[in-house]
C-alpha cells in the first residue's frame, strides 16, 4: 500500500509537469490551428538556454524561469510572422512539416554548437531534499516543479476564458471573419498566443533543467509523449492537457511499478482507447471531429 | 474534417514513437592487393568512428592527434630503419549506425588503400566492420566497441579487440564491489541487446563473487523519467544499485537517483562509463559513484606524461579510447617492423600472442585464441569536489584488477 502511495505521488508530480509542457501544443493547436510539431525542441531550447545563462552569465534557476521564457516569446513571435502565418490558410499538414523541418534544424544546430554530451545543471538550492508525508516522500523540487506548472497552467485558462483579451483571442480564432467585420485586428492576436505558446514550452524547458538530461535530443522523445496527451485530453482543450497530463505521469509511475518496460507502452494503450471511444479526445469537441 | 485530420496527424506522429527501425548491412568481398614489402610503398591507417554524435568526446576527431603521435613515436624510434616510410591516416565518420560503418569500411579497405581501420565505437556498428575486415583480409582492431562478440562467435583471423568489453566491466565493477561489502544490488537496465547484454553479465559478475541480485529491472530506452524505477529499485533495500544506462539516460537517471535523496546512502555502481561523462555533468552529480576503467589518465607518471602530450595538441585530457587508440596504431606499427611488411598475415602473426607493456596496456597479452587483449583494468571512484585539484581530475583508483581476473577466459565460440 505504502508502495502503492509512493507511485500515486510520483505520478501526481510527473503529471503537473506533463501537463504544462503539453500546455503550449494546446494552446496553440486550440487558437492557431497548427500542430506545432517543433514544441519538443522549443522545450530542449528552454532547458539549453537556462544551462548556458548559468555557464556564461552566471544567471541560476529563478532568473532563467523569467528571461527564458521571454526570449521563446521572441522565437516564437519571428517564427510565427516569418513561416508560420504564410500556411495558415493551407491544410494543417503543411505547417505540421513546416514545424517538423523546423525542429530538424533546431536540433542539428544545437548538436553542432554545443556537442552531444548533456551540459551542466544543479537543483537551486533551497529546493533540494525530500519531504515526507507520511509513508511516503518526494523531492522537494519535483514538488516544486509539479505545483508551479499547475499554477501556471491554471493562470492560462483564466486569461483565455475569463478575461476580455481571451474572449477577443478566441473570437479572433473561432471566426476570424465575423471578428474582423466586428472590428477585432485578428492577425495582431494570432501571433502572440503562437510567441505564448512557445514560451510556455520554454518554461517547461527551466522546469526540467535540474532533474533531466539537457541535451539537444533531449526534446526528440518528448515531443511523442506530449502529442499523446493532447490526443488524450483532446486537441486544443487546456482542461484535457491537463487532466490527460495526470493521467499519463499516473500511468507511467504505475507502469515503471508495476509492468516495467511496458511503461511507455502503456500511455499509447491509453491513447488508443481514448481515440476509439472518443475520438475528439476526453474534452475535445465532438462536433468539430 | 480539418479537425478529425488534425487529430489523426497528431495521434500518427504519437504512435511513431512505438515504430522501431531496424538496419541491415551486407557483407561484400573483393581482392586484396599485396605486392612488394609494403603496400602502394605507404601504410594507410583508417580511422573509423563517431565525429558528430554521442561518441564524439570520447574518441571522434581527437583519436586522430592520438593516432599522429604514435606515428610520430615510431618514425622517432626507428628513423631510418623503419620499414615504414610513408604512413598516412584517413578518417570517416559512421554516426553509429552499421549500414554507414560498413560501406566506409570498405571504401577505406578499396579505395583508400587503408592497411588498417581502426577505433568503431557502438557494437553493431563494429561487428559490422569485423566482416569487411575478414572479407578483404585486412586488419581491424577495434577500440570503441564493447560487444564480446568480436571475440566470440563473430571473431576473425584479423579482427583485434583492444580496450575492454562488457564481460571485463562486470568483472570490474561487480567482482571489486561485492569484494568490498557490497553484497545486495538491484540493476536497472535498458530493455535492448547492450542493457540485456550488461544485466546478464553483471547478474552472472555479483554471483559469482558470491553477492546477490535482488532485482533486476527493465525500462523503455530511451527514457527520461526514471523516479519511480528508482524507488522500485531502492525498495529491496539494495547495497548498490547498478545502472546500465548510458548517454543521455544514465544522466537523467543519476540526477533522478540524487534527487531521490540516495547519493551517500546506496552506492551507486556504473555499468559503462567515461571520463567525459563526468566532466559534463560534473562530480557533484556522480562523487562517489563507481565503475571500470581501461586506462585513467592521471594514473601514473607514464599515463600523466602521456596525457601532457596530448593536452598540448588538443586542449584537453585523454580518454582510455584515444590512450588505446594510441597503443593499437604503436603496436601495429611495432609489427610491421617486426615482420618487415605490412602484409596483413604476416602483421596478424607478429601480433598473435604479443605481451606488451606500454602507457595504455599493463601486462597486456593480445591472445592468440580469440584476439582479445587483456591487460589490468582499474576499479575507480569517482572524487567529491574537495578533492579535484585540477581539471578532469576526476578519479581516485580504487583498486587494479589484474587481467586474469578482469577478463573472461576465451568462450570457445570463436573459430578463426
Amino acid at each position: 500500500m505504502t508502495q502503492f502511495l509512493q507511485y500515486t505521488l510520483q505520478g501526481l508530480a510527473a503529471g503537473g509537469f506533463y501537463a504544462l509542457a503539453a500546455l503550449g501544443l494546446a494552446v496553440i493547436f486550440g487558437v492557431l490551428g497548427v500542430v506545432n510539431f517543433s514544441h519538443g525542441a522549443c522545450y530542449m531550447l528552454g532547458a539549453m538556454i537556462s544551462a548556458l545563462l548559468l555557464q556564461h552569465f552566471g544567471l541560476g534557476f529563478w532568473p532563467a524561469l523569467v528571461i527564458v521564457p521571454v526570449i521563446m516569446f521572441v522565437i516564437g513571435v519571428l517564427v510565427e510572422r516569418l513561416l508560420v502565418q504564410w500556411l495558415l490558410k493551407l491544410d494543417p499538414l503543411y505547417n505540421f512539416l513546416l514545424t517538423f523541418g523546423l525542429t530538424l534544424l533546431t536540433v542539428d544546430i544545437m548538436k553542432r554548437q554545443f556537442g552531444v554530451s548533456s551540459l551542466k545543471y544543479e537543483v537551486p538550492a533551497g529546493l533540494t531534499g525530500r519531504v515526507s508525508f507520511g509513508s511516503v516522500d518526494l523531492s522537494v523540487y519535483q514538488m516544486f516543479a509539479a505545483a508551479f506548472a499547475v499554477l501556471v497552467c491554471l493562470a492560462v485558462w483564466m486569461i483565455l476564458t475569463k478575461t476580455r483579451v481571451g474572449m477577443i483571442v478566441r473570437a479572433a480564432t473561432e471566426d476570424p471573419e465575423r471578428s474582423r467585420a466586428l472590428g477585432i485586428n485578428v492577425a495582431r492576436w494570432v501571433t502572440p498566443v503562437f510567441g505564448f505558446g512557445i514560451a510556455l514550452a520554454g518554461l517547461s524547458g527551466v522546469l526540467a533543467a535540474p532533474y533531466r538530461a539537457i541535451n539537444a535530443d533531449m526534446g526528440t522523445n518528448f515531443i511523442i509523449i506530449l502529442f499523446a496527451i493532447v490526443v488524450i485530453g483532446g486537441l486544443g482543450s487546456i482542461l484535457g492537457a491537463v487532466v490527460a497530463g495526470f493521467l499519463v505521469g499516473l500511468v507511467e509511475a504505475y507502469g515503471q511499478g508495476y509492468y516495467g518496460q511496458l511503461s511507455q507502452v502503456l500511455i499509447f494503450v491509453l491513447m488508443a482507447a481514448v481515440v476509439l471511444i472518443r475520438p475528439a479526445g476526453l474534452f475535445g469537441r465532438e462536433e468539430a471531429a | 474534417m480539418r479537425h478529425t485530420k488534425m487529430i489523426s496527424l497528431a495521434a500518427l506522429v504519437a504512435s511513431s514513437g512505438l515504430v522501431l527501425s531496424a538496419c541491415g548491412s551486407s557483407a561484400g568481398g573483393g581482392p586484396s592487393s599485396d605486392g612488394g614489402k609494403i603496400s602502394d610503398d605507404k601504410v594507410v591507417l583508417g580511422l573509423l568512428n563517431d565525429q558528430s554524435g554521442v561518441y564524439k568526446d570520447l574518441s571522434g576527431p581527437n583519436s586522430k592527434v592520438a593516432i599522429q603521435m604514435a606515428i610520430d613515436d615510431y618514425k622517432a624510434k626507428y628513423g631510418d630503419k623503419a620499414v615504414a616510410k610513408k604512413i598516412e591516416i584517413v578518417m570517416a565518420d559512421h554516426q553509429n549506425k552499421p549500414d554507414i560503418a560498413n560501406s566506409k569500411a570498405q571504401e577505406m579497405y578499396d579505395r583508400d588503400k587503408a592497411d588498417i581501420i581502426l577505433d568503431v565505437p557502438t557494437s553493431s556498428a563494429g561487428l559490422a566492420v569485423a566482416t569487411q575486415a575478414k572479407a578483404k583480409k585486412k586488419v581491424y582492431i577495434n577500440i570503441g566497441a564493447g560487444t564480446t562478440a568480436l571475440t566470440g562467435a563473430q571473431c576473425n583471423k584479423y579482427t583485434f579487440h583492444w580496450a575492454y568489453d562488457t564481460a571485463m566491466l562486470a568483472a570490474g565493477t561487480a567482482g571489486g564491489i561485492v569484494e568490498g561489502g557490497g553484497k545486495n544490488w538491484s540493476i536497472v537496465y535498458p530493455d535492448y541487446a547492450f542493457g540485456q547484454d550488461m544485466n546478464k553479465s553483471f547478474t552472472a559478475a555479483v554471483e559469482k563473487a558470491d553477492g546477490k541480485v535482488q532485482q533486476s529491472i527493465a525500462t523503455p530506452f530511451p527514457n527520461d523519467n526514471f523516479a519511480t524505477f528508482i524507488t522500485k529499485a531502492e525498495s529491496s533495500k539494495p547495497d548498490v544499485m547498478g545502472i546500465m544506462a548510458a548517454g543521455g539516460d544514465l544522466v537523467n537517471f543519476v540526477k533522478q537517483f540524487n534527487q531521490a535523496g540516495l547519493q551517500g546512502k546506496t552506492q551507486l555502481a556504473v555499468g559503462l562509463m567515461f571520463i567525459t561523462d563526468i566532466h559534463s555533468l560534473g562530480v557533484d552529480q556522480f562523487q562517489g559513484t563507481q565503475f571500470t576503467d581501461a586506462w585513467y589518465w592521471n594514473f601514473d607518471d607514464q599515463n600523466r606524461k602521456w596525457a601532457d602530450r596530448f593536452q598540448e595538441k588538443t586542449q584537453t585530457r585523454p580518454s582510455f579510447a584515444h590512450a588505446g587508440n594510441y597503443s593499437a596504431a604503436l603496436n601495429y606499427l611495432e609489427a610491421i617492423q617486426a615482420a618487415g611488411t605490412d602484409d596483413a598475415d604476416a602483421v596478424v602473426k607478429e601480433l598473435e600472442g604479443k605481451k606488451i607493456n606500454d602507457v595504455f596496456l599493463r601486462n597486456g597479452e593480445v591472445r592468440a585464441a580469440d584476439h582479445n587483449v587483456t591487460h589490468d583494468v582499474y576499479l575507480a571512484e569517482v572524487k567529491s569536489k574537495a578533492e579535484v585539484k585540477e581539471d578532469w581530475d576526476y578519479e581516485k583508483i580504487v583498486k587494479t584488477i589484474p587481467a586474469a581476473n578482469a577478463y573472461a577466459a576465451p568462450s570457445g565460440t570463436c573459430t578463426m
